[in-house]
């Protein structure tokens, strides 16, 4: 198990590097920069000194480290627009976007999880279908469409439920709904096709022929075995979870780390970009990690692979 | 060319494309989807015929009009007019340009690298099944919109860019994909067969291992799609893919948030062309993963 979680750990910040190669690539491998921070009037001699001063002299991949070095000391930049350090925005965002996503993923997995596995033993009946229906429109329907048509029924035409920004718990509900769709309609698939292949295999039947009854072998017996799959895919999951958030963080003004980045690449914001985007991936690959460990633990036949 | 030898259990291009004919015919429940598939199809090749007013100019003397069922609508623009007096249906036929052309060469270019990339990793093995893996890795533990957001800020949003997003998300599970089958297909009997009567590495990738792994490619390819125009959807919609004036329903429907309580249609109805059209491709994409390849049920 050790081993495993240790593979998976360098794996992931390894993916962490190739990311911050990938980001410091692409900063400056448009244009110089120092153009953009110095004065029109500017000398050749002065862009030179600035150039010096700022460290843009020296070779790429010695720039490289120095930035490596930057960021590992917390040094994410300068808000060109606020003018004052891009890990303090950071901060002031990241409640927000974090409530945000634990709000939408238990609605998401509370939703999901009970009608998926009602799906599967009610198989063929109305509810089935119905849920079906709903795990086919999950995944067609765009969450940044889903929000705009969701704020024009409650808060436009039935003035039920505010239009923007977190001022109260009312606040949470359309965004999280949007949010977690995506993620909850994915969640019941898995769900109910785990369940379906769970109910059919072996060991339930001989529980049944011990004389369990039908609660305790959905829920005791068969239900654990249908997290696998959804542990399986959390990565996806995960992916479809920030990308609604971020779709939401715009559509209901959400003061949060999204907004944050998007406003920055609208208004060419490098520095607020780039630790929105590494604060992002951070937090992506840690929940991948912890639902990759967890996977192997719930599935003792991953370990050992 | 003469058929090559094909042992038992194999499967050659001529059969596969015999059991997808075979199976659309027998199956009715596939008519709407495909129809409406066949339908955005030939509405983005015929965009410029058919469309009645160009997508990019309007007069603002009319602008907001409602669709032709409600108060103060039309037949001159059956589904309304935008902020900018621009008609909503021309829009709607260009979109449509938009969002297939970018699936189509995303997939198709995902899906080449992907093939070329995957059978390389599963049939040569060791070393470069571990780099090309390893890359794959990368990618796949990095969500997409990051990219989306840095290629946009750094190199502007374009019709390019979005593409090499997309592509840079997908191409790995194609690869994945391919690999596991040829790891599989590789050991078997007709393989050796075809080694043994002196076959090149090249005539027994293309022969003998593709129509094998063809399955798991159509049925992968048909499911991004639906992914596909949603990424590119999204992107549009958060500013950072297709740039104005070119119409992609993802950016109509940001275009309209503004005017959403009084001008609803502006949004919705982009949204709903998304909505049915990635249904219509999910349906079809379900159905071919169960007539075809029953063992990925899973998903």
């Amino acid at each position: 198990m050790q081993k495993y979680a240790l593979q998976r750990f360098f794996q992931s910040v390894l993916a962490l590097l190739f990311l911050t190669m990938i980001v410091f690539a692409m900063t400056h491998a448009t244009g110089d920069s120092v153009n953009m921070l110095v004065h029109e009037e500017a000398t050749l001699e002065d862009v030179e000194r600035v150039r010096k001063s700022l460290g843009l002299d020296k070779p790429l991949v010695i720039q490289y480290f120095v930035y490596l070095g930057d960021l590992a000391r917390g040094d994410l930049g300068d808000s060109l627009r606020e003018r004052r350090p891009a890990t303090e925005i950071l901060k002031e965002r990241i409640p927000a976007t974090f409530q945000l996503g634990l709000v939408a993923t238990l609605f998401a997995t509370m939703i999901a999880i009970p009608v998926g596995v009602l799906s599967a033993v009610k198989r063929g009946t109305v509810v089935d279908l119905m849920a079906r229906l709903f795990a086919l429109l999950g995944q067609a329907v765009p969450p940044f469409w889903l929000g705009i048509v969701l704020i024009l029924i409650f808060s436009v035409t039935l003035g039920l439920l505010p239009v923007a920004g977190n001022k109260g718990p009312l606040s949470f509900v359309l965004p999280a709904i949007t949010a977690g769709w995506y993620m909850s309609a994915g969640m019941m698939r898995l769900t109910r096709s785990a369940m379906l292949e769970v109910l059919d295999s072996e060991y339930v039947k001989l529980a049944r022929a011990k004389g369990a009854s039908r609660r305790t072998v959905i829920w005791k017996h068969a239900f654990r075995n249908t997290l696998i799959p959804v542990v399986t895919f959390g990565g996806m999951m995960l992916a479809g979870l920030l990308h609604g958030i971020m779709v939401v963080e715009m559509v209901f003004a959400w003061p949060g780390l999204g907004r944050a980045a998007l406003q920055g690449v609208y208004e060419r914001d490098t520095s607020v970009v780039q630790a929105t985007i590494l604060v992002f991936a951070l937090l992506y690959l840690g929940m991948n990690f912890i639902v990759d460990i967890l996977y192997a633990y719930i599935d003792p036949r991953i370990r050992y692979n | 060319m003469s058929s090559p030898v094909l042992a038992r259990g194999s499967q050659g291009w001529l059969q596969l494309i015999g059991r997808l004919l075979n199976g659309v015919r027998h199956e009715p429940g596939l008519a709407i989807p495909c129809g409406l598939l066949l339908l955005a199809v030939m509405t983005a090749l015929l965009a410029p015929v058919i469309s009645p007013y160009s997508p990019t100019e309007g007069s603002l003397l009319k602008s907001l009009q409602p669709p032709v069922w409600q108060d103060g609508g039309s037949m001159d623009h059956i589904l309304g007019t935008d902020f900018q007096g621009r008609d909503v249906l021309s829009r709607l036929i260009h979109g449509s340009r938009v969002s297939l052309a970018v699936a189509a060469v995303s997939i198709f270019v995902a899906g080449f690298m992907g093939l070329v990339l995957g059978l390389m990793a599963g049939y040569f093995g060791k070393a470069v099944d571990a780099l090309i893996m390893r890359i794959a890795d990368m990618f796949f533990a990095l969500p997409m919109i990051l990219f989306g957001l840095l290629f946009a800020m750094t190199l502007g949003p374009s019709f390019r860019n979005v593409i090499i997003v997309i592509v840079l998300t997908i191409w790995g599970r194609f690869a994945r994909q391919v690999r596991g089958e040829v790891l599989s297909v590789r050991e078997r009997d007709f393989v050796a067969l075809a080694r043994v009567a002196g076959a090149s590495n090249r005539r027994i990738l293309i022969t003998h291992i593709l129509p094998n792994v063809a399955n798991s490619i159509i049925v992968l390819a048909t499911w991004q799609v639906g992914l596909v125009i949603l990424m590119e959807a999204s992107l549009s919609f958060l500013g950072v893919g297709i740039p104005p004036p070119t119409p992609s329903w993802g950016t109509m429907v940001a275009d309209g948030r503004l005017w959403i309580a009084s001008a609803w249609w502006v949004s919705v109805i982009p949204g709903l062309a998304i909505l049915v059209t990635i249904l219509a491709m999910n349906m079809v994409g379900d159905w071919l993963r169960d007539y075809l390849d029953p063992r990925l049920r899973q998903l």
